[in-house]
Formats: structure tokens, C-alpha cells, sequence
């Protein structure tokens, strides 16, 4: 079967591309491969899906609606594994194959389950697709003590479910500090001691050495330090990287992710790649970076569908941002750019605990990073400073103490 | 995709008083969801949710808990599906959709169902519900469209957007004469041997149109049948070449309706000037140089000689303001039963003036705010209404800076222009007449 545009991966990345290629070819064949076997949903749900607050069958995210609409075809339960870019054709789990003018691959990430002696003979969960969720959802029930390994967004989102949902809940971290990917040590410590407010306990700076079965579903996981900890449901949430199993012998230049330009186009012809799987510039480097948030997914996605159907109207990637939205018990924490870098080197930091916590990180009076607890922010006028490169001297000192109003007031001098 | 209704703010006219922000507290019994704030000049700026066309926010929610309306256009936010990510928030760049902690949820702009309070909060006018397109759609929509896909006017020209509004309108009982400008000239005439139109459509020369038009009147008068008869002309084929037969057919009452779409010059001929550039404008034949400053002489103003006629109908319009342009359509459209009717809209050029083509309708609007284009309509029983204020202009040099035929002019030249709008303001007002000028 042949497609004119294949997309692989149905989340985010894949959604945005379909969408921008009909925006600009009505007709071309497009058709949607997707390893599920339920309808696109978010990964970014399924912590809200294991805590109940999301009905596992309100979270598709493409109606059948939607894709007669945009004359797209979705094929669920489709496992790509190969890519031959030199016959344009991709080959499935099935045996099936089809051949494409142009491929999109969205395919996301997976978890990484770290090296951990005896982990393969016990049992343990991962969150990356529905079905996690809800084996979670089932498992936590019945599970009275609960360890999460990881202490990332994955990580920390579940251990406050599952704390809520009443269980005893320990995490474990290897590195210092929780949400180190976006935050800085400060705004680090807040989060955990609000964890730890609420029961949950934090186990900074230590590795799980070893995990053994014990009766029934529990296991003994044995620590670098000698502690040793019995858990009815193991979450292993030590992050994700890009899942780049099919492009074995495609051609297709891999490092962390699928090395991609500033249209997103990969090594190639003919076939590009967006969202988790991508390892897109950064900004503002241009330093190639796996940036896995669904903002960027969507950025990426939207860039990618464009190219593939030649539309004059796009710009190209601006770099990649790190950048995060965070609720945890009631409470709000934003991180956007460079949140966590330390002064010195040229970058001026300022933080402010007066009403909520507030560090902003300056370089040559430009914004390069901003984290916020309990203080409303608007992230994406924010972003659109750093990437703009937006020179704040004029109203540095407004800046620093008024950041929500000032940076409303340059974003809307700018729109009107 | 429907058209529309939007917020406007016009931070000019805005003091920072808030009243807006209490109103819509008020009537969302929560934070308001309009934000004004200080800006750097010490005037003010607002953060409010535009309703874009093709929403970041609703594309960053992975909950399906924001979506677009496909009618209202109002991007709609659903609470039961929400999750409190906050992702939203990073895809918006104006400050539109927002967390408000008293809540625990972020809030953003519904529109009020189609009223939004802040707008008659603020008697500053800094607000402005704007819903003509809406309306227009609502109306215009399902009708035809009298022209092919794919005319090839420049990019950013307001003259195609005129014509096919005003076709749609009219419709298929019509015979339209359109002279060489650039109205055939983007091939609504056709070209080969193929028609631009769906309408009969015909080319005169540009000093006979309207006499041509008035004949063929007559003759479908004669055989009994009642057809619209329409001009699209520019102002060559109007306030040039044209004038002769157009001055005789107003006076003599042809039952015509003549729109002169005026872009002040020859524009698809090499933008050369015409009787309708004004001064101080760079054309090909009033050029810039060691002597020349563009144009030593003002700009003839036809709506006003035709008013001179004593025209069943003569007002002017501009595409920024396509709802006071279709209501004058609508009473030209019944004048040309029994009298000449004459529609004079304006028409920035982009490609001859010099500004960008995404710039036009602004341009439009511009020259309003300015008083550098008036709107008013002219009957001989009503005599001269402007159908929007003059009151309170901005200085005419806003309008000149946006444009490019102007940019050598001096402060001495950009004094004449502004004395000149404001010479050509008092004219008008002095032709309304006496019982609508007390009023």
C-alpha cells in the first residue's frame, strides 16, 4: 500500500504534521501508522489517567471526526519495524508494508529501565502508554507500599497519585535533587519538601542496587547505602530516550534521537522526524538536543508537516527550549529556558521568595531563563522572550520585580 | 471557517483605570480575564485571549480540553477534562489563557456569549467588539461568487476583495463594465478568449464607460427586463480619462451604479500619477529627485464633484470597514433603480505605494483614523452624513509614515497634507445639512 504522506506515531508531533499538510495539500494520500490499539491519546494524560481524574475513554485526542475531516487514514495497531529510505517503504510487525513519497517519523520515546541486578525477575510498571496507566491504576488498588524509581516529571506526577491514592510511597533518585532536567536546586528542594509534607519519602543521591521477588507481587529492592525497601508496585520512572529500534540500517543518522535540521528533515530524502524521537538544534547553539516536551512536539510537528507539503509559509525551527508547566498537591511550579543555570559566566541571577519563588536568570540584559512556584507566569510570552533574544534593558529593573506585567506589556507592544 | 468576532484595543485611548477588569470580574464571578498593564512608555497594554485561528494552546492540551468553536470562532475551554497541566499556557503568546489561583483552574476570554462586558465598561472607547465579519459571513456566505478562483491581482490588493464582495451581492442579473485598470487587468475580463466572471462582463474604454453602461440600461429598460448595470472603474477610467462620459451620465440620471475603486494612480501601467494622486505622492511620472518632491498639486476629489451632480446616491468607503461599505451598497444599489448612483472606495496599493501587502487593511483603517479618507454618504433629500465620526483624528503624519510613496517628505510637506485634511473636513461638514449638523 502507498501513501503519499506516512506519519508514524499518533501523539502530538504526528497530529500537528497531519494537520499542517492538509493546510496545505487537500488531496495527497495521508495515512496515520499507530502501534495502539486504542484511538491517539497524550502521553502527557496518563498520570491523570493512573490518578482517575481522566476517564481513560475521554482521552483520544483525534476523533474519528477528526480524521475524516482532514481525509486522513489511521491504522491503529500498526508496529513499524524497519525503514528502508531507499526503497520508501517501511515494514511491519505483521509482515505488512507500505511505501510512502514522504515519512514522517513521530514515534516518541520509550522508558529506559536502568541496569538494575534481578529487576527482569520481578515485576514492575513503566508509564508511556495507556495501557501502563491502567495496569497501574489496577495494581494500586490493591498495593499498599509503593516505590518509584526516578524522580523526573513521570516520576514525581505518579508518586503524588499514588500517595493520594493512599499508598505508602518512597522515591528514589541517583541524582541530589527531583526535576533536575528544569529546575535549580532551590525550587528543587521547595518541590521535595512538599513531598515530604505529604508523607512521601524522598531518597535523594541513592541507586537501587538490587531487586528480588518476594511472595505473592512484591519485591525487596536493595540501595547503594544498605537500606533495603518491600514494595507491592514498582515504577520504574528513570526517564525515556527516543525510541530508534526500526531505524536499524535505515541510513537515517541517529545520537540520542533522529539527528534532524531546522525543517526537520533527517539525514534522507524524503523522510523527516518530530516530537520525542527528534534531536532538533537547540537554542541558542543550534547544538543538537532531544528537547522531549509536548510543546516542542507540537513546534516540531507543525515545522515537519509543513516542509512535507512544501509550504511556502514556514519558518524554520527557531532551536529548542527546555521548558515545563508542574502542578503537584495543589500547587504550581513553571520552568522555561535555561531556569536552573548558575550565575557567574556572564549570567546574572535574581530570586525573589517574597510571594512564591521567583529566579529569573538574565544574560546581557536578555532573559535566558525563568523558574516560578506559586507565582503566575505566562509561559509562553516568556519563551517568545528568550527566543526572541528580546533586550530587557529598558525595563530591567520593572522586569525583575513586576516579571508577569512587564513581559505582558512587551509582548502586547509587539502584537498590536 | 466562519468569520469572526475579535476585541480591539486601542491603547491610545486607554487610561489604566480598570474598569474593564472589574467588569468582567463582575460578570465571571472570578479574576477578570483581561489584564491591563503598565507599558514602557507610561501608556498601557492588555493581555486578553485573541481567539487565534489556529490556537497553540489548544494544541498543547493533552486532554482534549480546549478547542476551537467551529461557528463562534470562540476557543472554548472544558473543565470537567482539564488536568491543571498548565501546558496551554505555554503555547500562548498573549497572555490569554491564564491560571488563576482563587479558582485552581486557568480562566480565559468566552466572549460572554457574543457581549463581552469590559467592551461597554470602558467610556474611554479603548475597547472595541468588533463583529462586522461575523455578520457579513452570516449574511454573504452561501452566496455565489461571481468570479473565478484565481484572479491575479498583486499580493495584499483590497480591489479583489472589493469586487467579489460586491458581486456576491448583486449577483447574476447584472452586466458589469470594467475599463482598462487593474480590475480587468487581474482577469476578471478574462483572458484568451475565457471569462474571469460568471456575470456578463465587458471592457469599454475608459472614457466611455458610463455612457456605455447607460445605454445598455436603457435598451434592457426598453425590452422590459430589470438588470443591474455596474461599473468597476478606477480612478483613471473616474476622475481622469473617465470623467467626461461619467460627469454627463450622473447628470442626465442614467439609472447606473458606478463604483470607482481609487488606488491614486495608473497602477498597472507603471504607476504612473492620475488627477486623483495626491500631493506629495512619488509616482513614475511625479518622481523624486534633485528637483522633484512627488506631486507639487493636491488630488482632485470626485465624491464630492459627483455630490456637485446632485446624484440619487454618492458616498465614499473604505474596505476597513466593509460593514459601513455594504450598507452604502445596499442604498446605492435601491438609488440606481431611479438615479445615478456613485460608490468611491479607497484602495492602498501595495505594489505603488510601496507598503507591505499583509499591511492593506491597516493602511485602510489608517487612512480613516487620520481623516485622510472620510466616510460619508450623500443624498439630495439628506444632503452629506459621515457615517463615522471625525472627531478625535489621529495626526495625518500615523498614516503618511506607513507608506512609502511619502517617505522623502519633509515636516514642511507633511503640514501642507495635515492642513489639507483638515482644509477638506471642514468642506464636508459644511455640506450636512443644517437640521443634521445641530443634531
Amino acid at each position: 500500500m502507498h501513501a503519499r504522506y506516512l506519519i508514524i506515531g499518533s501523539s502530538h508531533a504526528g497530529r500537528e504534521a497531519l494537520a499542517a499538510i492538509r493546510m496545505a495539500d487537500p488531496q495527497g494520500r495521508l495515512v496515520m501508522l499507530s502501534r495502539e490499539r486504542h484511538r491517539p491519546y497524550s502521553p502527557t494524560i496518563l498520570p491523570y489517567v493512573v490518578s482517575g481524574r481522566s476517564d481513560p475513554r475521554k482521552v483520544g485526542l483525534g476523533s474519528v471526526a477528526w480524521f475524516a475531516e482532514n481525509r486522513a487514514e489511521l491504522v491503529l495497531d500498526a508496529q513499524v519495524v524497519a525503514v528502508d529510505a531507499d526503497a520508501r517503504a517501511v515494514r511491519l510487525a505483521d509482515g505488512g508494508c507500505w511505501t510512502y513519497d514522504k515519512l514522517l517519523l513521530a514515534t516518541g520515546a520509550e522508558p529506559v529501565v536502568p541496569p538494575v541486578e534481578g529487576l527482569e525477575g520481578v515485576r514492575y510498571h513503566v508509564l508511556r502508554t495507556l495501557d501502563d496507566a491502567l495496569a497501574i491504576r489496577a495494581r494500586a488498588a490493591t498495593a499498599r507500599r509503593a516505590v518509584v524509581l526516578g524522580a523526573g516529571l513521570v516520576g514525581m506526577h505518579a508518586a503524588e497519585t499514588l500517595a493520594g491514592a493512599g499508598l505508602d510511597v518512597t522515591v528514589v533518585e541517583m541524582r541530589p535533587h527531583v526535576l533536575a532536567e528544569y529546575f535549580d536546586p532551590r525550587a528543587s528542594t521547595l518541590i521535595r519538601e512538599t513531598f515530604e509534607r505529604h508523607g512521601t519519602h524522598m531518597m535523594m543521591g541513592r541507586r537501587v542496587e538490587r531487586a528480588a521477588g518476594v511472595e505473592t507481587e512484591a519485591c525487596r529492592l536493595g540501595l547503594d547505602d544498605g537500606t533495603e525497601l518491600e514494595a507491592d508496585l514498582l515504577l520504574v520512572a528513570a526517564g525515556v530516550r527516543p525510541a530508534l529500534r526500526m531505524l536499524a540500517d535505515s541510513g537515517i543518522a541517529t545520537d540520542k534521537g533522529i539527528l534532524v535540521d531546522t525543517r526537520m528533515r533527517t539525514a534522507r530524502d524524503g523522510v523527516w522526524a518530530a516530537g520525542d524521537v527528534a534531536q532538533a538544534p537547540g537554542f541558542p547553539t543550534g547544538a543538537p538536543m532531544v528537547n522531549g516536551t509536548l510543546p516542542e512536539a507540537v513546534e516540531q510537528g507543525r515545522i515537519a508537516g509543513m516542509d512535507m507539503a512544501g509550504d511556502d509559509d514556514l519558518r524554520p525551527y527557531l532551536g529548542g527550549i527546555p521548558l515545563n508547566t508542574y502542578g503537584f498537591f495543589g500547587r504550581h511550579a513553571v520552568a522555561v529556558g535555561a531556569a536552573a543555570a548558575p550565575a557567574g559566566d556572564g549570567v546574572e541571577v535574581v530570586t525573589d521568595e517574597g510571594d512564591g519563588y521567583c529566579r529569573i536568570a538574565l544574560k546581557d540584559n536578555r532573559l535566558i531563563g525563568l523558574a516560578a512556584i506559586d507565582r503566575v507566569m505566562d509561559a509562553g510570552i516568556l519563551w517568545r522572550l528568550i527566543q526572541r533574544r528580546v533586550d530587557l534593558g529598558p525595563v530591567r529593573d520593572r522586569f525583575l520585580s513586576h516579571p508577569l506585567e512587564t513581559a505582558r506589556a512587551l509582548m502586547s507592544r509587539g502584537w498590536r | 471557517m466562519a468569520s469572526q468576532d475579535t476585541i480591539r484595543f486601542i491603547s491610545e485611548r486607554c487610561d489604566g483605570c480598570g474598569d474593564c477588569m472589574t467588569a468582567c470580574a463582575k460578570a465571571k464571578g472570578s479574576a477578570s480575564r483581561v489584564a491591563i498593564v503598565a507599558g514602557s512608555d507610561g501608556g498601557w497594554e492588555m493581555a486578553l485571549c485573541r481567539q487565534c485561528g489556529d490556537p497553540k494552546c489548544v494544541a498543547n492540551c493533552p486532554a482534549g480540553a480546549l478547542d476551537k468553536h467551529r461557528d463562534s470562532g470562540i476557543v472554548d475551554w472544558f473543565k470537567d477534562l482539564c488536568v491543571d497541566c498548565h501546558l496551554c499556557t505555554v503555547g500562548c503568546v498573549y497572555g490569554g489563557i491564564v491560571f488563576d489561583p482563587a479558582a485552581g483552574h486557568v480562566q480565559k476570554c468566552d466572549m460572554c456569549d457574543g457581549s463581552p462586558a469590559c467592551v461597554p465598561a470602558c467610556d474611554k472607547g479603548a475597547l472595541e467588539h468588533l463583529s462586522a465579519a461575523g455578520r457579513l459571513h452570516e449574511i454573504h456566505a452561501d452566496k455565489e461568487d461571481m468570479f473565478v478562483p484565481g484572479l491575479s491581482a498583486c499580493q495584499g490588493c483590497n480591489s479583489e476583495l472589493l469586487i467579489r464582495h460586491t458581486m456576491r451581492r448583486i449577483g447574476r442579473n447584472s452586466v458589469v463594465a470594467a475599463p482598462p485598470g487593474c480590475i480587468p487587468g487581474m482577469g476578471t475580463v478574462g483572458y484568451n478568449g475565457q471569462t474571469g466572471a460568471k456575470m456578463p462582463i465587458f471592457h469599454p474604454l475608459l472614457t466611455n464607460t458610463a455612457a456605455m453602461l447607460g445605454g445598455v440600461k436603457r435598451q434592457y429598460e426598453r425590452k422590459g427586463r430589470d438588470v443591474t448595470v455596474v461599473a468597476l472603474a478606477g480612478d483613471g477610467g473616474a476622475v481622469d480619462v473617465g470623467f467626461q462620459s461619467l460627469s454627463g451620465a450622473a447628470e442626465r440620471g442614467e439609472r447606473v451604479l458606478f463604483i470607482c475603486v481609487d488606488n491614486e494612480g495608473y497602477m498597472n501601467t507603471g504607476m504612473q500619477a492620475s488627477g486623483s494622486t495626491t500631493f506629495g505622492s512619488w509616482t513614475s511620472t511625479t518622481p523624486v529627485g534633485e528637483i522633484g518632491r512627488g506631486k507639487s498639486t493636491d488630488g482632485k476629489y470626485l465624491p464630492q464633484l459627483l455630490m456637485g451632480h446632485g446624484c440619487a446616491y454618492v458616498a465614499t468607503a473604505s474596505t476597513a470597514f466593509l460593514d459601513d461599505y455594504h450598507a452604502k451598497l445596499e442604498k446605492a444599489l435601491e438609488a440606481s433603480r431611479t438615479g445615478f448612483a456613485y460608490l468611491h472606495v479607497h484602495a492602498p496599493c501595495p505594489t505603488g505605494w510601496r507598503f507591505p501587502a499583509a499591511m492593506t487593511t491597516e493602511v485602510c483603517r489608517r487612512q480613516v483614523e487620520t481623516n485622510f479618507v472620510t466616510l460619508w454618504e450623500f443624498t439630495p433629500e439628506d444632503g452629506l452624513c459621515f457615517t463615522r465620526g471625525v472627531g478625535r483624528p489621529r495626526p495625518v503624519s500615523d498614516y503618511v509614515g506607513m507608506i512609502g510613496k511619502y517617505k522623502h517628505l519633509g515636516p514642511a510637506e507633511l503640514e501642507r497634507i495635515q492642513a489639507s485634511v483638515h482644509r477638506r473636513v471642514e468642506v464636508l461638514q459644511g455640506f450636512r445639512r443644517r437640521s443634521t449638523a445641530a443634531g
